[in-house]
């Protein structure tokens, strides 16, 4: 079967991001970027499942500015078979998102679409449930594994509290969780073999789509800053000062 | 005009959350009601009544309700959606799986995890790993929001309880299936809504170490959590994971164990109201939003603290 991965470039989750000065969004100007680590998850997921021989065919598709061809890139160094990218300079928000992966999924027929949970950058958390919704199929979110068996895959899900079991019907779309697997690192060869695997490039706008934001960003602003601490000498200090001082115990 | 909050439970007690979705959603108008969809739910719904600001509740009351499935939540909210302004639920897992699914069902967009509300289209919510606070602006008809709980008091208890009304139930998707559930058995309490939280890093070594937190927190009567770096070396099961990705917590005291800080769990756990760090590196990025921390080593430190207490 065919599987789908979309997969986002976002500022690499090891640096520590800057705000602009007028306070209008975040600085992204010669930042460092990297693969979403949850859609890098979802590619190694997909690889796992060809390896295993249920997959014959991935699809990786990002959605966004032409450097997006370079996350596409790292998702074919890894083992993906070819990469589309949409290709816009619109903030696209998890709806648009959901709206174009639903039309260029209209065109693959995969029978399986896999997603990271949430993007390290705007932390939203909604496109694989999203999608889900448009193309009317079952969804499982937040998955730590997946086994297809026939027209079906059973799945386990990280919720609150423990695991949740659940079979859905294919097609359908998960999204990844941390347990899932441990994606491989990208080895120069291969490297060197995804410049020769096919990338197609789509300008979103021919796609017949609104992908115009609907929420606004009024404006960004760190986060109120903790009182400095101290530094304790022992263990009956710190008694004392939950006790005494902090009164939490 | 009225705002709807969905309930999350378990068809026999409410989980933590819904008095803080509640009071959030008192921020946004008078009129709220409560949705509980479950299966032989009445006692949930009858304890929603009674929270403070809660005008009326409705219940879905049907056996395809038993698991709160994504597909089934969905398209119930959907059939009940154009009566609201605002439709809320806590950004627990629950929240974060069914309400994007019904935003895009009514063509909106959803804005997620809000820890403030500035007014009826206004909302802040952390991005980047909570180090950077948005304040957004939503465009669409219905606003469709999860709630960090931590970022509202929980509104108190009603003087009367509001009445009840059955909403019709949707049949059931048949997309997917309930297959059971593996939950953590625990008699320490869920880290959502824990006065006090133990939580340990890759510091611990071993999931077997995690026997000195778990004894220091019987004795303060508190829940236990994790890094992301110590559920990646597998000490621990992911439900037990405080951070940008796992669970967003602000206890009276947050003892962090092991932990070096990295921004990813300081996002779950920084608005704790008081934080207390045990690490042997003394440059440990928690000490910098530690109240008091300790440099030392924690497999000394915390059996000396599990006997002092």
């Amino acid at each position: 079967m065919k599987v789908l991965v979309a997969v986002k470039r976002v500022v690499d989750p090891n640096i520590k991001v800057r705000i602009k000065a007028d306070g209008s969004g975040v600085d992204l100007a010669n930042v460092k970027m990297a693969i979403n680590p949850f859609c890098e998850i979802a590619v190694e997921q997909a690889i796992r499942m060809k390896e295993a021989g249920t997959v014959s065919e991935i699809v990786v598709v990002s959605i966004g500015l032409p450097q997006c061809q370079e996350t596409l890139r790292t998702a074919l160094a890894m083992g993906a078979d070819r990469g589309i990218l949409v290709e816009t300079d619109v903030e696209v928000q998890p709806l648009a998102v959901a709206k174009v992966l639903k039309a260029i999924i209209a065109k693959e027929n995969p029978a399986l679409v896999i997603v990271g949970k949430q993007a390290v950058d705007d932390d939203c958390n909604q496109s694989g449930q999203m999608l889900a919704a448009l193309l009317g199929w079952p969804q499982a979110a937040f998955i730590s594994k997946i086994e297809v068996a026939g027209d079906h895959a059973d799945i386990t899900r990280e919720v609150d509290g423990g695991l949740e079991k659940l079979a859905i019907k294919l097609p359908a779309v998960v999204t990844t969780d941390l347990r899932l697997n441990e994606p491989r690192y990208v080895t120069l060869p291969n490297i060197m073999k995804a410049k020769k695997k096919p990338i197609e490039v789509i300008k979103a706008d021919t796609l017949g789509i609104d992908i115009a934001p609907r929420l606004k960003t009024l404006k960004v602003e760190e986060p109120p800053k903790r009182g400095a601490g101290v530094k304790l000498a022992d263990v009956a200090e710190l008694v004392n000062k939950l006790k005494n001082e902090a009164k939490v115990i | 005009m009225s705002i709807l909050v969905i309930a999350e439970h378990d068809n026999k007690e409410l989980k933590p959350g819904l008095a803080n979705t509640v009071a959030a959603a008192t921020q946004l108008g008078a009129d709220v009601h409560v949705l509980v969809a479950g299966s032989d739910c009445a006692a949930v719904a009858a304890a929603a009544g009674k929270i403070a600001g809660v005008t009326k509740v409705l219940i879905a009351d049907a056996p395809q309700y038993a698991a709160p499935l994504a597909e089934n939540m969905a398209a119930l909210v959907v059939t009940l959606a154009d009566k609201y302004t605002h439709i809320l639920a806590a950004a627990s897992v629950q929240g974060k799986n069914f309400m994007p699914r019904m935003a895009a069902l009514l063509d909106v967009s959803q804005i997620s995890d809000i820890s403030a509300i500035v007014s009826a289209d206004t909302f802040v919510r952390p991005i980047y790993a909570g180090s950077v606070l948005a304040t957004v602006q939503s465009q669409d008809r219905i606003k469709v929001i999860t709630v960090r709980i931590t970022g509202f008091d929980p509104a108190g208890a009603a003087a009367a309880a509001a009445p009840t009304e059955a909403v019709a139930a949707v049949a059931d998707s048949g997309l997917s299936e309930f297959k059971g559930n593996e939950l953590t058995k625990s008699s320490r309490p869920e880290l959502i809504g824990a006065r006090v939280i133990v939580s340990g890093g890759r510091g611990m070594g071993s999931g077997e170490n995690f026997k000195l937190l778990e004894a220091l927190a019987d004795k303060l009567g508190a829940a236990v959590g994790a890094s992301r770096a110590a559920v990646d070396s597998g000490f621990v099961p992911n439900d037990y994971q405080v951070g940008q990705t796992g669970k967003i917590v602000a206890p009276e005291l947050y003892i962090a164990v092991g932990i070096s800080g990295a921004i990813q769990h300081l996002a779950g756990m920084k608005d704790s109201k008081v934080i207390v760090a045990i690490n042997k590196d003394a440059e440990a990025p928690i000490f910098a939003i530690a109240n008091y921390w300790l440099v030392d080593d924690l497999f000394k430190v915390v059996p000396e603290l599990t006997s002092a207490l």
